[in-house]
């Protein structure tokens, strides 16, 4: 869990960005910066729940909880935890 | 009261704000039929000038042709000027059967379902096909209508990067536990011009077992050696699940579309599809001229190889003029400017010197991407196309664009 938020960032950097994006922050707006849309989160929820064996509940899995690879990082140990 | 200044204040705010930005869309009014020289009103109560247009989806230059016309005149007259009904109450004709038996054996399908457009054909197939427990994966660059039809559907959606099998490929094993996948793309992309690798596609469905959609707008008629479809130009007729496509473009230009496919999930959306179940039937007359268009192409592949012959001639002429293309080599030719202001110019400036070509920019492509989508058509003959490169290039030099690179016009112009 150490790597959790390396894993999510190169995740999303590999998801996501183009060869030619600015590199992305732990604190970089995914969804409301636009490099993520809502359709997006999708994959990138199913990424973590396969990777860290959890169940994230459709009304947790949020625009504004995937908005950062800080807040995404918030929501996995929430869930690893229980 | 219902609307009330507030309200009001509200939306002309908005309103000012796409003036402010210099992207307001104003209509042009075209006082000819379609064609390559066409009569054009603008702005609005300006003398008609004779422009050339480039920016229409009539590929096969026939929008207007005679026998076109004619066999929609003796369409109204054999059948009427409208059926005032949905499909499967009283709005199913002879002639609507017949026209999707000939689609049928046009694009090498089981059976076809005519829509009242390609965007309601799109908005209906994936909800009656699909359940929540199955998952839906489109490449990133589908068409709007594509977009819309999933968010009406409540499978599960996730994308791949453009035109990526790679990518493609890992979605496919992501979501390996579903009841039902199915992939989408577009055959020929709307806004690049660019060609789906329908065979990779294809191979990777099979492997996976996934459905594939591919909306072939921008190719039937025209792409592949006989003007069948992009599946045609990959080598995989009879293996696509499901083809939508319209009549508003290549064929015809009208109006009208379908889903043409397996024959399973062609019932389904005579069954269930909202728009096929809620949407008047396409007009008898249109109808017939498609039928006559279906017609025409079945007998000659002279059209669509007049077309392949204008998009090299075009392309190569753009390219020796020193504009950033986007690659490809379909009838779909994007010149390069990434800045929405300075597509907005361009194009007007390129109406004052005789052609009529439109800037494209957000949200109709992404943030930093603003271009002028040129299309060729057979109606093109190559005066026509001389006299709008030398217009091309005339304005290209006027913005100082010409043998500049994407980063160098960026620099000039901004994102």
């Amino acid at each position: 869990m150490d790597d959790l938020k390396d894993v999510v960032l190169k995740y999303v950097t590999e998801e996501y960005l183009e060869a030619d994006s600015d590199p992305l922050t732990f604190e970089t707006p995914l969804i409301s910066g636009g490099i993520v849309d809502s359709f997006s989160m999708v994959s990138l929820k199913r990424f973590l729940e396969n990777r860290y064996n959890i169940q994230i509940p459709d009304d947790k899995a949020t625009p504004e909880a995937f908005d950062s690879v800080n807040r995404i990082a918030d929501l996995v140990r929430e869930f690893v935890k229980a | 009261m219902a609307y009330s200044d507030k309200v009001r204040g509200i939306y002309e705010a908005q309103l000012q704000g796409i003036r402010d930005a210099g992207i307001f869309k104003q209509e042009r009014y075209i006082h000819s039929p379609q064609a390559a020289d066409i009569e054009v009103e603008f702005p609005a109560g300006a003398a008609l000038k004779k422009v050339i247009n480039m920016c229409a989806n009539n590929y096969l230059g026939l929008s207007s042709h005679p026998d076109v016309v004619r066999a929609a005149h003796e369409g109204l007259d054999a059948r009427g000027y409208g059926m005032s009904s949905v499909r499967f109450i009283c709005g199913t004709q002879d002639i609507h059967r017949e026209l999707e038996h000939r689609v049928t054996e046009f694009l090498g399908t089981e059976d076809t379902l005519l829509f009242p457009s390609c965007m309601d054909a799109n908005s209906g197939v994936f909800e009656a096909i699909l359940t929540k427990d199955d998952v839906m994966i489109s490449d990133r660059l589908v068409h709007a209508s594509l977009v819309d039809g999933i968010r009406l559907c409540s499978a599960m959606h996730d994308t791949y990067k453009h035109s990526d099998m790679a990518h493609l490929e890992s979605k496919l094993q992501l979501h390996a536990d579903k009841r039902l996948k199915v992939v989408i793309t577009d055959g020929v992309f709307s806004m690049d011009g660019d060609a789906a690798k329908l065979d990779e596609c294809v191979a990777l469905c099979e492997k996976h077992d996934a459905m594939l959609l591919v909306d072939e707008s921008h190719a039937s008629g025209f792409i592949g050696k006989t003007g069948r479809g992009t599946h045609e130009r990959c080598g995989v007729m009879g293996r696509i699940d499901v083809i939508t496509t319209t009549f508003g473009k290549a064929l015809g230009g009208a109006s009208g579309g379908c889903v043409s496919g397996r024959r399973e999930l062609v019932e389904m959306c005579r069954q269930k599809a909202r728009p096929y179940l809620f949407s008047n039937t396409i007009a008898p007359v249109v109808v017939a001229g498609v039928l006559k268009v279906m017609e025409i192409l079945s007998g000659s592949t002279e059209r669509r190889d007049k077309l392949e012959a204008n998009s090299a001639y075009w392309r190569k002429g753009l390219t020796e003029a020193g504009f950033v293309l986007r690659e490809g080599d379909t009838p779909i030719v994007p010149v390069m400017l990434f800045n929405a202001k300075l597509a907005q110019d361009f194009s007007k400036a390129l109406y004052d010197e005789g052609v009529y070509a439109m800037g494209f920019f957000f949200p109709v492509v992404p943030q930093g991407q603003a271009r002028i989508r040129t299309q060729l058509s057979a109606g093109h003959e190559i005066h026509h196309l001389d006299k709008a490169l030398d217009a091309f290039a005339k304005v290209g030099k006027k913005y100082d664009i010409l043998g500049k690179t994407k980063q160098e016009i960026i620099e000039k112009y901004g994102m």
